[in-house]
């Protein structure tokens, strides 16, 4: 009993870090119709940056944070001005080729600057420690303290989204972009702004994820293959849909994980497909 | 206050419009009527900046406006209410209001606009917590030209905003619109409703196949022959 409680909240931990991961991905989604086969790049150098921070100026990763979301900012930013934008004058086909390109050059990229090592950050003030929850429950702070992190970056995305007026610009984009247009809303701007947050969101994801997880170029693979499933089975766009879905998904994985660990994103998927076949629009389809 | 002149648009070769030119003037209520597929859609969208010219230019308050993109045709003084409305349907519907109002930062202007809206369509009050796409037919097109009142236009231009209403919800839009033009504003009016649209437009212009084909004052189109042929069946 207290194997499966682990099994469960150990999950709901690991979930919120898709959650954040897929945030980005299904913003971006929501507001241009555009799936960014670099998300998982992205994280990729969120997570480089925040192992430099700590090995270079011997930062903590929890202190690190601020120059990973620097860093997802950044690349979110440079990719949409300097390629995206570019793109959209294309056929869709053409979007789907620039984004996955552009995951292949940031990943080689790295693979070229910092080697096929894998890394990891092995000392920090999250490392090593644990809490007990009610004598049954241990919880690995590592763990615990970027799941608390991730619900609040979800509260900050989704206050600023529903309650600003900037916030109500991007979803005015994000459902009709030349309705908005005609309100004096730059397509343009809201455009950089999803991949500002989606990067900015993901890059903080990484740097989150070195408390426990190794670095190499090639990371971002698995996490971008489970925030694909994740956005599909919370709706396209929706930021809800990738709070539970992310969670969701977290749980059947360790669930899975923990018999079969090779067979884990089979059931993932599977669980996807089942769903899909009931509610293709996810679970919270958020445009009609 | 606007003019368009000797205006061509085409979609990739095919000719939409060609070679039009007509003017607005300050508190004028101008109608443009036309059957499907005449270019009217094609006219306003070239106004609001959504399309280019290939050749003619438009002007507005003096300044040519001809390359100006969407987001600044706003901030200019024109906005577009779209063919089919064109709603953020699962905002409510003060956030569409508090949306088209997005180029104005002061708050009270925001709040005094909103109120004049309420004020021009009391159904909107009642109904402001409501999903946009929840709203009848009706509700949703005062909720358009509310959205594009929001934004304190000087020329306000509407394209259909009586389709897909019963002939009843028709006529109570028009006199809104009516009502609009008596307290001051300056109006460009697209509708197939030629009849209604022309009685409330102090001129008009027929658009047939790209091409004005006559114009007039509103009363005078709706006795001329071309017109009663062409759209009253008479
Ligand atoms: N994006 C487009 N690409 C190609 N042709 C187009 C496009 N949009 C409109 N057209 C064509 O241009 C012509 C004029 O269309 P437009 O929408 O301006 O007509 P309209 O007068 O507004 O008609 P309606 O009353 O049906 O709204 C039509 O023949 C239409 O098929
Ligand atoms: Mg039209």
């Amino acid at each position: 009993m207290g194997f499966f409680l682990d099994a469960i909240t150990s999950g709901i931990l690991m979930g919120l870090i898709f959650s954040l991961i897929a945030l980005g991905l299904t913003i971006i989604f929501g507001v241009m119709n555009i799936v960014n086969f670099a998300h998982g790049e992205f994280l990729m150098v969120g997570m480089y940056i925040a192992y430099w921070c700590n090995v270079l100026i011997g930062l903590d990763p929890l202190f690190g944070l601020p120059f990973s979301i620097a860093a997802g900012i950044l690349l979110g930013l440079a990719s949409y001005y300097l390629l995206v934008r570019y793109l959209l004058r294309g056929p869709m086909i053409a979007q789907l080729f620039g984004t996955f390109g552009l995951m292949l050059f940031i990943r080689y990229l790295a693979l070229f600057i910092w080697g096929p090592n894998f890394r990891t950050v092995s000392h920090g003030l999250l490392m090593g420690k644990s809490m007990l929850l009610g004598n049954v429950v241990v919880l690995d702070l590592s763990k615990v303290v970027p799941a608390i992190v991730s619900i609040i970056a979800f509260f900050i995305v989704s206050y600023v989204i529903n309650n600003t007026k900037v916030g109500k610009a991007l979803q005015a984009t994000a459902l009709d972009a030349e309705a908005a247009s005609y309100m004096g809303i730059y397509a343009d701007r809201m455009n950089a702004l999803a991949w500002a947050i989606g990067g900015g969101t993901v890059g903080l994801a990484g740097g989150l994820m070195v408390n426990f997880w190794y670095i190499t170029p090639e990371v971002g693979l698995l996490f971008v293959m489970i925030a694909f499933a994740t956005v599909a089975l919370g709706g396209f766009g929706s930021i809800k849909g990738a709070f539970y879905a992310g969670v969701i998904i977290g749980v059947i994985e360790t669930l899975v994980g923990v018999k079969a660990p090779s067979f884990k994103f089979t059931i993932v998927y599977a669980a996807y497909f089942i769903i899909v076949v009931f509610r293709p629009q996810g679970l919270f389809g958020w445009k009609e | 206050m606007l003019k368009l002149e000797k205006v061509e648009i085409a979609y990739g070769i095919v000719p939409v419009v060609q070679g039009i030119s007509f003017h607005v003037e300050d508190g004028e209520l101008i109608s443009i009527v036309g059957a499907n597929g005449a270019g009217k859609t094609t006219i306003m969208k070239a106004i609001a900046g959504r399309l280019h010219l290939r050749k003619g230019s438009i002007n507005f308050r003096g300044k040519d406006i001809t390359k100006l993109s969407s987001p600044d045709i706003v901030r200019m003084g024109i906005t577009y209410v779209p063919e089919n409305r064109r709603l953020f349907t699962p905002l409510s519907v003060e956030e569409n209001l508090e949306i088209g109002a997005y180029i104005i930062n002061d708050k009270k202007e925001i709040e005094k606009n909103l109120e004049f809206v309420y004020g021009l369509f009391p159904r909107l009050k009642e109904r402001r917590k409501q999903r946009a796409g929840t709203l009848s037919g009706g509700e949703q097109q005062m909720l358009a030209i509310g959205r594009g009142l929001m934004a304190n236009p000087k020329l306000l231009m509407l394209d259909e905003p009586s389709q897909g209403l019963m002939p009843i919800l028709v006529t109570e839009l028009l006199n809104a619109v009516k009502k609009l033009k008596e307290l001051g504003m300056t109006i460009l009016l697209v509708e197939q409703n030629v009849q209604e649209a022309l009685e409330i437009a102090d001129r008009g212009y027929v658009l047939q196949t790209g091409q004005i084909i006559t114009e007039g004052n509103g009363k005078e189109l709706l006795d001329s022959d071309i017109v009663k042929k062409a759209f009253l069946g008479m």
